[in-house]
C-alpha cells in the first residue's frame, strides 16, 4: 500500500518504523534535512524535502496515489491543512494529528467532516485512554473500541470456577441484569459466535461487547474485577493528565494530581473541579508520603521527564502501591524501565503507531467494501466490522428477531447518533445508524451480506 | 562492525557469479569448445566458497551501516574478479593469472582495457569472448544491486550498499522500497539491452556478436570480438552502437520518468541537457577539426560522434584510430575521458553532475571573493545542494586528482620507457573506466607491454574508478578494522 507521512518527529518516525515493518511503500515529507537523512538512512523509504502544504511537494511525495496519508507535523493547523490538500489531490484516506484540547472538543466532528478526514489522532488522549483501561480492567484483557469509544469489546478468559461456568447465555442474561452481549467464544482454538443456548465453560475465551460503563459493571458482577481502583495519584499536570482525570472522574475514581507549576495548577483546578490538585514537587518524598502515596490504589507518573517518571514510579512501587503506571517516551529508556521491573509502561508514540498500523491493515482488508472499521479478534479468527447503514439497506425496518441472518453472524451493537444500544430482539436498525457486526465469515463487504 | 553480514553478502555474490557463469558455459557447449570445462571447474570453486559463507551466516543480524556497505562492495568486487579470471587461466587462453585478473577487472569495472592483442582476441573461443563481454553487463549496473533485486531483504540499511555501488554523488531511490528500485533499474537495463540486440540483428550482425557488443555497450565497457573494435561493421551498426552508448550513459532515473509519463520533468534535467550539450559540441568541433580525413560528411560525422560518445560514456569502442587525429581532437577526447557519463548510469568518469556542481561551487567562491559578505547557496536541478554534498563533491575531486597523480607517478617508475602522454592517458583510461588510451596504449594497441607492477596499479585504478574511490579507501583504512569491543 502507498502511504505518505508528513512530518517526521517522534511520533512520525515511530509510525514510519511500524509501517515499513508491515511492508508498505512509505514516502516521508519533512522540512528538516537532518531528520530526513536519518530516517531514509535507517528505513526503506523515500524522503521528500519541503513544506507539506506545498502541493508540488505533496505531488512529489505521491499524495495523489496514496492509499493513506498521515500528517504528524508539529502543528495541528498544518496537519489539518495538509490532510485537506492531500485529500483534494487524491489521497484515499487521511489521518491528521490534532492534539490541541480546544480542537478536540465539540467542533472536532465538524472539522473532521469538513476536511474529509478519515480519522484524527490525539496522542495525549490515546495515552490517557490506554491508562484508564489499565486502571479499569485487570491485566490480560484485550480491549477494542468502536465508534469513537461508544462501544467496547473486551476479550477475557474465564477462570476456573468462574460464575459463568455451565450457564447458557439465556440463563446468564436472566441472572445478570447488565446489558451486554457475549459475541464470540474461543474454545480449543475454535471460534464460535454463540446463540442463546450456548453453554459457557471455564477456560473459554469470551468477547464481550457493551458500552464501557456496562462492561466494567458486568466484569465486577461476574467477579472478574475483584478490587476496583478507587483512588489514583497522578504526577504531572500534562494534557494526558487532564484527559485521564476526566475519564477517571466520570467512572467515579477519586483523582489527585501533583503539579510543580502553580499556573498549571490553577488551570487544572478550573478544568477538573472534582479532582484534588496539589502544588508541589513530586520528586520530594515527603510530599508524596504526606499526600498518602502508601494508601493510594494506583500511581501514574506523567511528567515530561522520562527519567523522573521512572525513578518516582520506582519509589511508588517500593511503597507498595498496587498499580504503578509510567509514561516513557524514549525507546532506549523503555527497555531499561522494563528491566527495572516497572510493569505498566505507556509510550504515547507507540500507541499512535499501533493505531495507524491497524488503520492501514483495515484499509487493506476492506478495499472495495463498505466496512468503516475492522478489528480482528480471537487471534484473528473472528472479525468485528463497523458499517454505516445506508438508506435503502435491506436490514432496515425489521426487528432483529425476525431477521434471517447467515450462520455465525451477530449484530453486536447499534449506535444511533452518539447513543450506543446493546441490541435485543425488538430493536430495529434504521438508516444513519452504525452497526457492529461480529462474524467468523471473513468476507463481508456490505451490511446486507449478513442476510441469508 | 557486522562482519558476519559482510561475509554472507559476499557469499551470496559468489553464488550469483557461479549461476551467471552457467550462461557462457552453455555458449561454449553450443560452439563445442573445450573451455566449457574451465567454466565448470570455476563454478565448482565459486560454489565451494559461496555456499558455506551463505549457509554459515544465514541467520545473522542484518543491520548494516555505511561502513559495512563500503566494505561489502569492495570485497565483493575483488572476489568477483579473482574468481571471474579463473576460466581464462584454466583454459590456457590467458596463461598468466595476473593478466587474466586484469582482463576480468577490466570487464567488471566496464573499462574495456585489454592485454590481448588483436589476433589473440580474434582467436579466442566463443565461450570466453562471451564471458569477457558478459562481465561488462554484470558490472555495469552492479552486482550488489542485482542481489538486492533478487534476494528479499527486510532491512532498510541496504541503501548503504546501493550508495556504495551506484555511480554518482548522491543516490536517489525512484520508489520507496529499495528492492523495487533495484528491480526497476534492472528491468530498464534488460529492456534496453534486448532493444539493442534486436536492432543489431536487424542490421545483419549475427546473434553472438550482437550479444557481445550489446553487453559491451550496455555496461559502457568496450570489449568486442574484432581486432579493430567496431570499425569494420556497416555504418548502420556503428550508428546503432553509437546511439546506444550515449543512451546507456544517461541517468536511469530519467528513463523511469519517461516510462511513467513525466517526460517534461525528464527533459528538464540539467545533467541531461549538459551531457547532450557536451556531446554535440565536441562532435561538432572534432568534425571541423578532422575535416578532409574522411571521404564524406556522413562518415566524418559518424566517426566523430562515435568516438565522442564512446569516450564520454567511458565505453571505449572505436571505429577509427583517433591517435592519428590532430592534437585539438585528441585533447578534446582526453578531456572527455575525465568528464564521464551521467550519475546513475552505467558509465564511469567524474560524472557530468559532479562537474556541474564543481563549476557552481567555484563560481560561488569567486563571487564570495569579490563580495566577502555575500551569502550564496549552490543549486542543482532546482534544489539547494546541502553543505555535506558540496563538501563531499569537493573532497572527491581532490582525492581523485591526488590518486590520479600518484598512479601516474607509479606507472612512470615501473614503466619508464613509455612517453608522458601514453602513461597519462593509460591511467586516465583505466581510472575513468574507458579502455583504450592514447599513444602506446591507444586503440590500435593494448596494455600487454606493461610490467606486472603497473598492471596491478591499473587494476586498482579500474576498481577505484568504478566504485568511486570511497569504498576502497574505507577498506584500506586501518581504523575501519579496529574496534574496541568485538561484537
Amino acid at each position: 500500500m502507498n502511504i505518505t507521512i508528513a512530518g517526521c518527529g517522534k511520533v512520525g518516525t515511530s509510525v514510519v518504523s511500524s509501517l515499513v515493518t508491515e511492508g508498505h511503500d512509505v514516502t516521508v515529507i519533512d522540512n528538516n534535512r537532518k531528520i530526513l537523512a536519518e530516517v531514509t538512512d535507517v528505513y526503506d523509504v523515500i524522503g521528500v524535502f519541503g513544506n507539506s502544504v506545498d502541493s508540488g511537494i505533496l505531488m512529489e511525495a505521491g499524495a495523489d496515489k496514496a492509499d493513506l496519508f498521515v500528517a504528524t507535523t508539529q502543528s495541528d493547523e498544518l496537519n489539518m491543512l495538509t490532510c485537506f490538500l492531500a485529500k483534494k489531490l487524491g489521497s484515499k484516506h487521511t489521518i491528521a494529528r490534532i492534539r490541541n484540547i480546544e480542537y478536540n472538543q465539540s467542533s472536532l466532528e465538524f472539522v473532521r467532516q469538513q476536511l474529509d478526514l478519515s480519522s484524527s489522532i490525539n496522542p495525549e488522549y490515546l495515552a490517557a485512554h490506554e491508562i484508564s483501561n489499565i486502571i479499569k480492567f485487570p491485566a490480560a484483557a484485550k480491549i477494542e473500541s468502536f465508534s469513537r469509544r461508544a462501544f467496547e469489546i473486551v476479550e477475557i478468559t474465564l477462570r476456573q470456577n468462574s460464575m459463568l461456568h455451565g450457564l447458557s447465555l439465556k440463563e446468564m442474561r436472566a441472572k445478570f441484569k447488565t446489558k451486554c452481549l457475549i459475541c464470540s467464544v474461543q474454545r480449543n482454538d475454535e471460534v464460535t459466535i454463540p446463540d442463546g443456548n450456548f453453554l459457557l465453560n471455564s477456560g473459554d475465551k469470551i468477547g464481550i461487547a457493551a458500552t464501557p460503563a456496562n462492561i466494567q459493571e458486568f466484569l465486577t458482577e461476574i467477579g472478574y474485577i475483584q478490587k476496583r481502583i478507587k483512588s489514583v495519584m497522578i504526577l504531572g499536570g500534562s494534557k494526558t493528565a487532564i484527559y485521564l482525570a476526566k475519564m477517571l472522574e466520570a467512572s467515579g475514581v477519586s483523582v489527585k494530581i501533583i503539579e510543580q507549576n502553580l499556573e498549571v495548577c490553577h488551570q487544572l483546578s478550573e478544568e477538573l473541579p472534582k479532582s484534588v490538585i496539589i502544588h508541589g514537587d513530586g520528586a520530594h518524598q515527603e510530599l508524596l508520603d504526606e499526600e498518602g502515596i502508601a494508601s493510594t490504589d494506583a500511581f501514574i507518573s506523567l511528567t515530561g521527564m522520562d527519567e523522573e517518571n521512572i525513578l518516582i514510579s520506582y519509589y511508588a512501587a517500593s511503597r507498595g502501591v498496587p498499580k504503578v503506571i509510567t509514561k516513557v517516551s524514549k525507546d532506549e529508556l523503555f527497555v531499561m524501565a522494563e528491566k527495572l521491573g516497572l510493569d505498566s509502561i505507556i509510550t504515547p508514540k507507540k500507541i499512535v503507531a499501533d493505531l495507524i498500523v491497524r488503520y492501514a491493515r483495515a484499509i487493506e482488508n476492506t478495499k472495495g467494501s463498505n466496512v468503516e472499521t475492522l478489528y480482528k479478534l480471537m487471534d484473528d479468527k473472528c472479525e468485528a466490522l463497523e458499517f454505516k447503514v445506508q438508506s435503502g439497506a435491506k436490514v432496515t425496518g425489521i426487528p432483529l428477531k425476525y431477521m434471517k441472518l447467515k450462520p455465525m453472524i451477530l449484530i453486536a451493537g447499534i449506535i444511533r447518533g452518539n447513543q450506543p444500544i446493546t441490541p435485543t430482539g425488538d430493536d430495529i436498525i434504521s438508516p444513519g445508524d452504525r452497526v457492529i457486526i461480529f462474524s467468523t465469515d471473513l468476507h463481508l463487504n456490505n451490511l446486507d451480506d449478513i442476510l441469508r | 562492525m557486522n562482519k558476519k553480514m559482510i561475509f554472507r553478502t559476499v557469499g551470496e555474490i559468489t553464488l550469483l557469479e557461479a549461476f551467471l557463469m552457467l550462461i557462457p558455459m552453455v555458449v561454449s557447449i553450443i560452439y563445442g569448445e573445450s573451455c566449457f570445462l574451465s567454466f565448470l571447474i570455476t563454478i565448482g570453486i565459486a560454489v565451494a566458497i559461496g555456499l558455506p559463507l551463505t549457509l554459515c551466516f544465514r541467520k545473522v543480524n542484518s543491520a548494516i551501516y555505511a561502513k559495512e556497505g563500503f566494505i561489502t562492495v569492495s570485497f565483493a568486487w575483488i572476489l568477483l574478479s579473482l574468481i571471474g579470471a579463473l576460466p581464462f587461466l584454466l583454459s590456457g587462453e590467458i596463461p598468466n593469472y595476473l593478466d587474466a585478473v586484469f582482463e576480468t577487472v577490466s570487464g567488471f569495472t566496464t573499462t574495456g582495457a585489454t592485454i590481448l592483442s588483436g589476433e589473440a582476441i580474434e582467436g579466442m573461443s566463443h565461450g570466453l569472448l562471451f564471458w569477457r563481454s558478459f562481465t561488462h553487463w554484470i558490472g555495469g549496473m552492479g552486482v550488489l544491486v542485482l542481489i538486492m533485486a533478487i534476494i528479499p531483504s527486510n532491512s532498510g540499511h541496504a541503501i548503504h550498499i546501493m550508495r556504495a555501488e551506484m555511480p554518482g554523488p548522491s543516490v536517489g531511490k525512484i520508489v520507496p522500497k529499495i528492492r523495487e528500485t533495484a528491480k526497476i533499474l534492472y528491468l530498464i537495463y534488460i529492456g534496453m539491452t534486448i532493444l539493442e540486440v534486436v536492432m543489431l540483428l536487424f542490421g545483419g550482425m549475427n546473434l553472438f556478436e550482437s550479444l557481445v557488443h550489446t553487453f559491451g555497450t550496455a555496461g559502457t565497457g568496450g570489449f568486442g570480438v574484432r581486432a579493430d573494435s567496431i570499425a569494420s561493421y556497416t555504418p548502420y551498426l556503428q550508428w546503432v552502437i553509437g546511439v546506444f552508448m550515449v543512451l546507456f550513459g544517461i541517468n536511469f532515473n530519467i528513463f523511469f520518468m519517461i516510462i511513467i509519463g513525466k517526460i517534461g520533468t525528464a527533459f528538464k534535467s540539467h545533467e541531461l541537457l549538459w551531457y547532450i550539450g557536451i556531446i554535440l559540441t565536441s562532435t561538432a568541433v572534432i568534425c571541423i577539426n578532422i575535416w578532409g580525413t574522411y571521404e564524406t560528411f556522413g562518415e566524418t560525422l559518424r566517426t566523430s560522434f562515435f568516438q565522442v560518445g564512446s569516450i564520454i560514456t567511458t565505453t571505449g569502442y572505436t571505429t577509427a584510430n583517433y591517435d592519428t587525429w590532430p592534437v585539438l581532437s585528441r585533447i578534446i577526447l582526453l578531456g572527455l575521458m575525465f568528464v564521464g557519463a551521467c550519475a546513475g548510469s552505467t558509465g564511469g568518469g567524474l560524472k557530468v553532475s559532479r562537474l556541474i556542481l564543481l563549476y557552481k561551487i567555484v563560481k560561488n567562491d569567486i563571487t564570495r571573493a569579490l563580495h566577502p559578505r555575500s551569502v550564496n547557496t549552490v543549486k542543482f536541478e532546482g534544489r539547494t545542494v546541502e553543505k555535506e554534498t558540496v563538501n563531499y563533491v569537493t573532497a572527491y575531486f581532490i582525492l581523485y586528482i591526488f590518486l590520479f597523480a600518484v598512479m601516474v607517478l607509479l606507472l612512470a617508475i615501473f614503466d619508464g620507457w613509455a612517453d608522458i602522454a601514453s602513461l597519462f592517458s593509460a591511467v586516465a583510461a583505466c581510472f575513468n573506466n574507458i579502455g583504450p588510451g592514447l599513444g602506446a596504449f591507444g586503440p590500435a594497441s593494448n596494455y600487454a607491454a606493461l610490467t606486472w607492477m603497473s598492471k596491478i596499479v591499473l587494476v586498482f585504478a579500474m576498481l577505484l574508478g568504478r566504485l568511486e574511490i570511497y569504498p576502497f579507501i574505507v577498506m584500506l583504512r586501518p581504523s575501519t578494522w579496529s574496534s574496541v569491543r568485538e561484537s
